[in-house]
């Protein structure tokens, strides 16, 4: 007696499946299909719906003597303010390269990080960044204005008092 | 009942718990002390640690020059890295209002506390050296090549982990330092967005911001980009890289060992005296259960001759290399402390504000372009890299030094070329500046395209391509780019850790920096 009747099957060959092997190819398929529903999960977790960074909207008072052509930066915030004949504006000082923060220099901003300078209206003059320094909404409110640090606005959008 | 079988009972209750320590013994290490070649053998296959480790090992890759240590290297150097960053951990506390006092506590407080974490410090240090090197020896001994391809992958799996954990590790003490390299290097992930920006879908298609958003947790560097880097840091990479490491290893064995090349044995005649035949019982192999395992393992039908039992030929080897690696890192630890700067503030940028040395060559890159040498570049360099093993399918010089045509002599050659063209093209843009200096209004567009950076790119694949023409071989291309890569990434990263200066503007030397 053959232990294995029927054409002899070389190990090489593959194994056919056998088509009533319903459970198998149902466990397999559940987790295949487990594991898939599963990624998207583990995919959407890490990615954050309410961000837990401060309220980007500040209150400032600008200076008496801020005249045209100067510049004022209030501490602890990633703005300059200018005033003008035409109204009062706001440039991001965050560098479009690299976001590190711009400085005040010679005919506008330069950043520290990688050489990137910027006229006083925020157009890129030198260096690696790719955009200009965006210009930040400015509402009159009450002889202070309110900036928000999260929405910008079309340069040359100027706020009078 | 019968006092004498009480009293036996009794006896043998003695004589056994008498007996229990050496039984423990006996019974945890079976095989009784490696000096025959038995038990020798049982000693490797017998034990969980180092059964990833064959039997016995060829002589060619116990030599030396075959390996120079680098992967035990960097692999002792991860595990010092573990056990420090283990004792770091007691004391660290990844919240941004005390993080930078922990590692302050660290620091000053901790006993050996300071020690620990200069030596986890010098230690990551030390494994980025030795991954790069040990790869620069895999690729120079075309160690890579069949049946070793899909190694060389995983390895590269490891060095990207390897530099992932470093970045990360980074930010963890919350000082200047640390908060501006991240802020950087979070922007860096948002690049795309030069692209997208330029070409107006950043609205609709913004992988940048995804990638930053997924890296911080948030618009900006803050509690929970600590949060998330720590988890990185302390978990999910080195978990990655474990799994890594044990494919990495257990692909190995399964490639036949080391690369050799074909005549290894007739290299290392004279040798022959420190090997005897090592089936001297019963010269009997049998291959009963390779034949239901497609192809054949690499050591089928080669004898065992010039090889050496690994214990203890390979394993004291491993552990001489454990102790040098130990050494330099506390000989590094106990001269020069691990930086601390003052802790981080959101509103004054650190100027020049530096990656770690290893990144300051892609820093140098991302100052012409944020996407070229941030991510782009570096994914054009992983591919090529990964590509390397796929597209030189030759069979000469495996397993020698700058084994191939050209050899030695390309390599030269290479080394002037490498270091030339990446010299030429910084002399060029610290003299005369670039693009958007010489006119004012190009496009963005232009200047990410056409860069001091993708022209270095360029120059060396002009030349691989060059290579390969000229020795009719794809090896002869391989071993020009990598070393001009080599040389580039030499070259940048000395120009970005000792002449950039505040502004990232070029100084000869720190001691021309402006004061402020
Ligand atoms: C954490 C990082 C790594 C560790 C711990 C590691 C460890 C090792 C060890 C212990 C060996 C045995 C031979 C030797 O010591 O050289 C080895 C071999 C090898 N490694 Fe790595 N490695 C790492 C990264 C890499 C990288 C980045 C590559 C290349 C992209 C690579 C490619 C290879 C190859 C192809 C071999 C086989 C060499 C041969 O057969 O001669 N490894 N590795
Ligand atoms: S971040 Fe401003 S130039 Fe790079």
């Amino acid at each position: 007696m053959t232990l294995h009747p029927g054409p002899t099957r070389s190990r090489l060959d593959p194994e056919p499946v056998p088509r009533r092997d319903m459970l198998g190819l149902a466990s397999l398929w559940s987790t295949a299909l487990a594991m898939l529903f599963g990624m998207f999960g583990i995919a959407r977790l890490p990615k954050a719906a309410v961000l837990s960074s401060p309220s980007k909207k500040f209150r400032v008072t600008l200076p008496e003597t801020l005249g045209p052509g100067e510049v004022f930066m209030p501490a602890g915030r990633k703005v300059a303010l200018f005033r003008d004949a035409e109204g009062v504006y706001a440039v991001s000082t965050v560098c479009t390269h690299l976001g590190c923060l711009v400085k005040q220099a010679e005919g506008g901003f330069e950043c520290p990080c990688h050489g990137s300078k910027f006229s006083a209206d925020g157009t890129v003059t030198k260096g690696p960044a790719p955009q200009p320094l965006p210009w930040l909404k400015v509402t009159a409110a009450g002889g202070a204005f309110t900036v928000d640090e999260g929405e910008m606005v079309p340069p040359g959008t100027k706020v009078n008092a | 009942m019968n006092p004498a079988t009480t009293n036996t009972a009794m006896q043998e209750f003695w004589q056994n718990l008498r007996a229990a320590p050496r039984r423990i013994y006996e019974t945890a290490f079976r095989s009784g002390k490696p000096v025959t070649d038995r038990t020798r053998s049982s000693f490797v296959f017998g034990n969980l640690f180092l059964h990833l480790h064959s039997v016995r090992t060829h002589l060619w890759s116990l030599r030396w020059s075959t390996t120079m240590g680098l992967g035990i290297a960097s692999t002792a150097a991860f595990l010092i890295t573990l056990v420090t960053g283990i004792l770091l951990m007691f004391y660290y506390k990844p919240y941004p209002d005390v993080a930078y006092d922990s590692i302050k506590d660290i620091h000053f407080v901790v006993p050996t506390g300071r020690f620990m974490r200069n030596i986890h410090r010098w230690a990551a240090n030390v494994m980025v050296v030795t991954v790069i090197l040990h790869m620069a020896r895999a690729f120079y001994t075309a160690a890579y090549r069949r049946p070793r391809e899909f190694n060389w992958l995983i390895g590269l799996g490891l060095l990207i982990t390897t530099l992932g954990l470093s970045f990360t590790g980074y930010l963890l003490p919350w000082d200047q330092l640390a908060y501006w390299a991240i802020t950087i290097g979070a922007n860096i992930a948002q690049s795309p967005r030069e692209v997208t920006d330029a070409v107006g879908i950043t609205e609709y298609f913004d992988p940048g911001g995804l990638q930053r958003l997924l890296l911080l947790g948030s618009d900006e560097v803050g509690s929970e980009s600590l949060i998330r880097f720590y988890l990185l840091h302390v978990m999910i990479l080195p978990l990655v890289l474990a799994a890594l490491m044990g494919v990495h290893f257990w692909r190995i064995r399964k490639d036949g060992g080391l690369a050799k090349p074909e005549d290894a044995d007739a290299r290392l005649s004279g040798r022959e005296r420190d090997t005897y035949p090592v089936f001297t019982e019963q010269p009997a192999k049998t291959y009963q259960l390779a034949a239901i395992v497609r192809g054949k393992t690499e050591v089928v039908n080669r004898g065992p001759e010039n090889t050496v039992p690994s214990m203890p030929h390979l394993f004291y080897a491993e552990l001489a290399v454990l102790m040098l690696t130990m050494l330099v890192c506390l000989a590094l630890a106990l001269v020069s402390d691990a930086p601390l700067k003052d802790i981080a503030n959101p509103n004054i940028p650190e100027n020049p504000a530096k990656a770690p040395w290893y990144f300051l060559g892609l820093q140098e890159l991302v100052s012409f372009s944020a996407f070229m040498g941030g991510i782009g570049i570096p994914t054009i360099v992983i591919i090529g890299l990964g590509l390397i093993p796929y597209l030189d399918r030759e069979r000469t010089g495996t397993g020698v030094w700058f084994g191939g045509p050209g050899g030695w002599k390309l390599v030269r050659q290479a080394v002037a070329y490498g270091l030339g063209a990446c010299l030429a093209v910084e002399a060029l843009v610290i003299r005369f500046g670039w693009l958007r200096e010489w006119f004012p209004n190009v496009p963005q567009l232009i200047v990410t395209l056409i860069n001091p950076a993708t022209l270095i790119t360029l120059l060396y694949g002009a030349y691989s391509v060059w290579l390969v023409k000229r020795y009719q071989s794809a090896r002869a291309g391989a071993l020009g780019l990598f070393t001009c890569f080599l040389c580039g990434f030499l070259v940048l990263t000395i120009i970005g850790t000792w002449f950039r200066g505040p502004n990232w503007v070029f100084y000869w030397s720190p001691s021309d920096w402006p004061r402020h």
